[in-house]
Parts: C-alpha cells; structure tokens; sequence
C-alpha cells in the first residue's frame, strides 16, 4: 500500500497494466509530454494534468503516442486498433471535446460487438476530464457523463477515491467493450490508501461510503465527497445518511440503491451534471417504480441548473451542488410529512 | 502486366461476382422484400478489385455505405452476405447489421460505414495496430468523393502521415456526393492536390481499368509494408445507378449513364485487354460468368428461405457482458 493523490493513482493503473499488457496503447494529446518543437524535458510534465508523467520513459514513442489535436482521429484509431489487436487508452483531454469526435465512440466503438453479431467488441478505454470548480468555464468543465451513460454499447466510470480510480481502470483496460473512463479534475489531489499491484473493481457494484438508517443519499462523482461531508454535518442534528457512490453510471448498481431507500423510505441523488434527461433523473424514476411502497418522502434531486457552466467563480460555486444545498435538501425531506 | 493467368481469372472472377450481386440485388429490392436501402456499387468494380487483390485476410479494410464490392473483394461469401443484407439470423452480423453495416473480421473485413466519412480514422486505427504489433499487415480507408469533404478524412490522413502509417487511403471518385456532382462539392482543383497537402503521395487514375488500379496500389502496398507510410489514391469512376436504390437521378443528363455502361464498363475493359492479348479466351469468360449466375442465385434463394433473428436476439449482445 502507497498513500497516494488520485492523480498518481491513475498514473500508476495505466503503469502497471503496461507492463502486464504489452497490446495495451495510450494515445492522445501531449500524452508523451508534447513532441517536436524546439524540445526541453516536455516528456517529464505528463501532459496538461501530469497524469502520464514517466510513461513516455518507460514505454518508449511506440506506445505512448503524441497525437495532433485530432480528437475524430485520436478516438477513432483507438476504435480501430481495438478491433485488431490492442487496447487502446485514448485521451480526450476534456470530455466538453467530445462533440468533435462523438461519431467514432458512439456509432462506431459503441456499436461494434451488436452492429457486427458479436464478432468483437471494442476494448478500449476513453480517458476524459469532468467537471467545474477551476473557473474554466463553458467548454472545459461539463460533467457529461449522461450523454455517454445514455448510449448502448459504452460503459461509464466516475471514480470517486485514489483507490476505486486505479482499481476501476485496470478494470476498464482490461473489459472487451468501450469504457468512458471519467476524471473529475477536482479530485486529482484527494489523497488515500492504494495498493501497489494490480488489482480490479468490478463495474456494477456500487461503495457503501457510510451506513445510515433515514436518508439514502447517492453521490455521482466528487458529489460522493460532498455528500460525505454532509452527511457529518447531519447526523449531529439526529439524521442518519447512508450514502452511495455508485462507482459506475453504466452498468449501475441499482440494487444497492433499491435495499437502502427500503431500509430509509427517503431518496436523495447528488449530481453535478445538468437536471434534464440526468442520470439523477435516471435513478429518481427507477426509485420512483421499483421502490414505489418504501418511499415515505418525495425523491431529492440535487443537481446543477439547466446552463452551461458559468465562468466567473462565484456563479461556478452556485452552479455546483455544495455541501450547504446537500444539507439542506436532505434535512428537508427528513422532516418530510405525508398529508395522506 | 505482371500478373499470371490465375490471377486474371481471379480478378474477373471477382469483377463479374460484384457486377452479378449488384444487379441482382437491384432487381430483388424492388421486389419490396429487403429490409433499409441498398447502395451499388456497378460501375467501381476494378477499384475494389484491383486494390484488394493486393491483401490479404491479415490486411484490414475500413469500407462505405456502398460497400458490397469491397466485402466481395475482401473474400467475404456471398451467401453470408445476402443473408445480412436480407437481415437473416444466419447473415454476417446476425441480421443486426444489414447492407450498410456488413463487417466479416475473419476477412479483415472492418465494416461498410453508413456514417460518410466514418472508416477512415478506424482504418488508421487498424494501421496503428499493424505497426505496434509489427505484422507487416497494411490498412486501407475506401472514401467517397462526398467523404471526402468530412473532417474525419484529413484528420486520418494527417495522423497517418504523422505517425507514418502503413495505411491506404482510396478515393472512390464516382462523380456525386448522394445527388450533388463533385465540380460543384469539391472546392479544390481535385481530391489528390488535397491529399499530396497532407504530405503523402498521391495519384489519380482510371477506376474503370482494372491494371491501373492494380499498378498503383502494389506501390502504395510495396510503401506500406516497408515502412514509408500512407499513399492516397484517387480512382475515378462514375457509378451506374443513383445513391441509392430507387433515386430518380434527376441530378444526371439522361445520356451519362447511356455512355458509361457503353464506353467505361469495367469488365468490358478488362475482357478486350486481356483477349487482346491471348491471355484468356472467350470460353473462360462464359465458364466463369455462368458459374457466378448460378452462385449468386444460390445465394438469394439461401436468404430468401432463411428465418429472420429469433426476438430473444434483440438485447443480446451490446456488451460481452454487462
């Protein structure tokens, strides 16, 4: 075991599976450090989040691969080379740069094993950044994690801790159908406990982050975290929160869901991603139908407003679910009373 | 001409096998009994010929929405695929795919691509794949002339180049992007000056004559597998029929296709070189037209008597598992 951020975490699962696998690939936008120009030590900086510092050295230009700003290309040639021979790791730097490439992932990558009879799947892994909080703005700080969970084919990964982050992706390199692989750039620094060697966590299976009896909370992402923090907060006023990171949006673990609100009759979804067709929406209505007699309260959607993510940091800070609004909303359908 | 008796029965062999599906996929769909639309490919035979005779099962292929040709090409089995495009349980995607999405891998055979622009950068895909893994094996990204006004295109040819690729791009000049006429969508003075400013040669010539195709797709393959990177050809050649099966054509001059089928049919050209030079007879010609007829008729009737996918397909296999 190594303390580690959840930045090395991922630095490290994409190590050791290269070694282990030498048909996995990584390529992307300065995934080597940035090639050509005037040189330097580029090769050092691990691209713009550092997240593949040290791979270049070791694996050498043949399988960490600069590519030019290229995203169709970048996505679609790892499309291509999962189909003959390797597994692929493609960069997409931000996930916001998804609509200039979405055709190769979701009607071509996604769309291989059913289109072609199950001939083969695509196993490759899309590698993207998620979220606000850096004043980035409109086109760099979107969770669109929904889009992606919405097409069949694709699975979705939104890794919450150092540990899961490293454990999913070795898991995500080594499934045989196309992984979105979600990184939230605000818990690059979070730091815990991570195995050295290789190990896997199986997708589907959500993490219990703590045991309570009156509010099911469930956290998508870094809202795992707030709703951690919230749940502290609440239980010295006597409410009792047991939240859920599902760990993947798809496949989902909605059974974990389902035996909590049935144990607490509340449901709470923290989603940083915008409200309409969400995958807040997703769980409230599969809630809404299959735990339809354990409800004793309406369902809770926590989520950003229905904008782009606004730019200028006090408008950011209100356009993210906080730990504030989470104790708040929780605390409201705590108290709530049925008329009937 | 290189080329040795066998593989002049071949290449006309495979020529009269894609002119006979064609036609016969023509007359079968205005019968109303096919599923989603068809796209033909009559009038481009010697491209898909001339450029996969060059390949191999371990050579890959990224393919369009007029793709019959090249699986034929490709060595895909006719009944296999009259089986997909009728969208039979036992067609090559399980009658999951159809016409525009016939994929055979065991070929190396990627997939027609119903998105225009969509197989280039898969192939560039298939051609990393071959360089990492050093197996010597080429790809090659067929496009439309429409293609190749899709941004898809120039960022495949230029990663290509940059990664230096064993990769092929061949342009299928069939005069129309779906109705609109190439003078009109294509802004540069012609499909190849665009590719050479890629950095990578690149050539015109004849779709309709099968050795020119030939010719310059072994120096693109002879470039590839040695290591010197990707090669563009652009190979032209009107199509005979519309975009799809059942287009009015109200784009074309009403003698355009009257000229071409008497002037530029492909396997004509073929047949007078070749008989020219007493490099086959007649008699072969008969023997192995009358042998498609029967195979391709087999082929049909095979489909058209095949059970379409049980229900208990239709959630089956959008992931390994899941």
């Amino acid at each position: 075991m190594t303390k580690m951020t959840l930045r090395e975490a991922i630095t490290d699962a994409m190590r050791v599976e290269m070694r282990l696998d030498p048909n996995v690939i990584l390529l992307g936008e300065d995934v080597a450090g940035g090639r050509g120009g005037s040189g330097g030590e580029g090769e050092k900086s691990g691209g713009v989040m550092g997240l593949t510092a040290g791979l270049y050295t070791e694996f050498g230009a043949e399988r960490i691969i600069d590519t030019p700003i290229s995203e169709s290309a970048i996505m679609g040639a790892a499309a291509g080379a999962s189909l003959t021979g390797l597994r692929p790791i493609a960069e997409l730097m931000f996930a916001d740069f998804f609509g200039v490439c979405f055709d190769q992932i979701y009607n071509q990558a996604a769309k291989f094993r059913y289109m072609f009879g199950n001939q083969k799947g695509a196993p490759m892994v899309i590698r993207t950044m998620i979220g606000a909080g850096v004043g980035a703005g409109p086109q760099h700080s979107q969770a669109v994690y929904p889009i992606f969970a919405h097409i069949p084919g694709l699975k979705v990964v939104v890794p919450t801790t150092p540990y899961d982050a490293k454990g999913l992706l070795i898991q995500a390199i080594r499934d045989n159908d196309p992984v979105i692989f979600c990184e939230h750039k605000m818990l690059f620094a979070e730091e815990g406990e991570v195995p050295d060697e290789a190990y896997t966590i199986e997708f589907g299976k959500a993490r219990v982050v703590c045991e309570g009896n009156d509010v099911t909370v469930v956290g998508i992402g870094r809202m795992a975290l707030l709703a951690e923090k919230a749940a502290v907060i609440l239980s010295k006023e006597g409410i009792s929160v047991e939240v859920i990171d599902p760990r993947t949006l798809s496949p989902f673990d909605m059974d974990t869901v389902l035996d909590s609100i049935e144990k607490t009759g509340r449901l709470a979804v923290v989603d940083e991603s915008t409200p309409i067709c969400s995958y807040a929406s997703e769980i409230a209505s599969i809630a809404a139908s299959e735990a339809f007699s354990s409800l004793r309260a309406p369902i809770c959607k926590i989520t950003a407003p229905h904008t782009p993510v606004p730019a200028a940091p006090n408008l950011e800070a209100a356009y993210v679910p906080s730990v504030e609004r989470i104790v708040a909303e929780v605390r409201k359908i705590s108290n709530y009373k049925s008329k009937i | 001409m290189q080329l040795s008796r066998d593989d002049l029965r071949e290449a006309y062999t495979t020529m009269k096998r894609i002119r006979v599906f064609e036609e016969r996929m023509r007359t079968e769909f205005q019968k109303g009994e096919m599923p989603g639309f068809v796209h033909l490919y009559c009038g481009q035979e010697a491209i898909a010929t001339g450029v996969c005779m060059h390949l191999s099962n371990t050579d890959n292929i990224g393919s369009t929405h007029r793709g019959h040709g090249h699986c034929i090409a490709k060595g895909c089995d006719v009944k296999d695929m009259a089986l997909e495009i009728y969208c039979r349980e036992d067609g090559l995607c399980k009658g999951k795919g159809g016409s525009m999405h016939i994929a055979d891998l065991s070929k190396g055979m990627l997939g027609a691509n119903a998105i225009v622009g969509g197989s280039p950068p898969l192939a560039v895909g298939a051609a990393l794949a071959a360089k990492t893994l050093k197996n010597k094996a080429v790809a090659v990204a067929f496009i439309g002339d429409g293609a190749s006004n899709q941004g898809t295109v120039f960022e495949a040819m230029n990663l290509a180049v940059v990664l230096k690729l064993p990769v092929i791009f061949v342009y299928e000049n069939n005069g129309y992007a779906e109705f609109t006429g190439i003078d009109y969508h294509c802004g540069a003075v012609d499909i190849t000056t665009r590719s050479s400013g890629f950095g990578m040669p690149a050539v015109k010539v004849d779709g309709t004559d099968f050795f020119a195709v030939h010719d310059v797709m072994r120096e693109a393959v002879e470039r590839a597998r040695s290591g010197d990177g990707p090669t563009s050809i652009e190979c032209e050649a009107l199509r005979w029929y519309g975009h799809y099966e059942g287009d009015p054509q109200a784009y074309r001059s009403k003698t355009e296709v009257k000229e071409i089928k008497a002037n530029k049919d492909p396997l004509e050209i073929f047949k007078q070189k070749v008989l020219e030079k007493e490099l086959m007879e007649n008699v072969e010609f008969e023997e192995i037209n009358s042998l498609i007829e029967k195979e391709v008729d087999d082929a049909i009737k095979l489909a058209l008597n095949s059970p379409l996918p049980p229900l208990s397909s239709l959630e089956e296999n959008v992931y390994e598992s899941y």
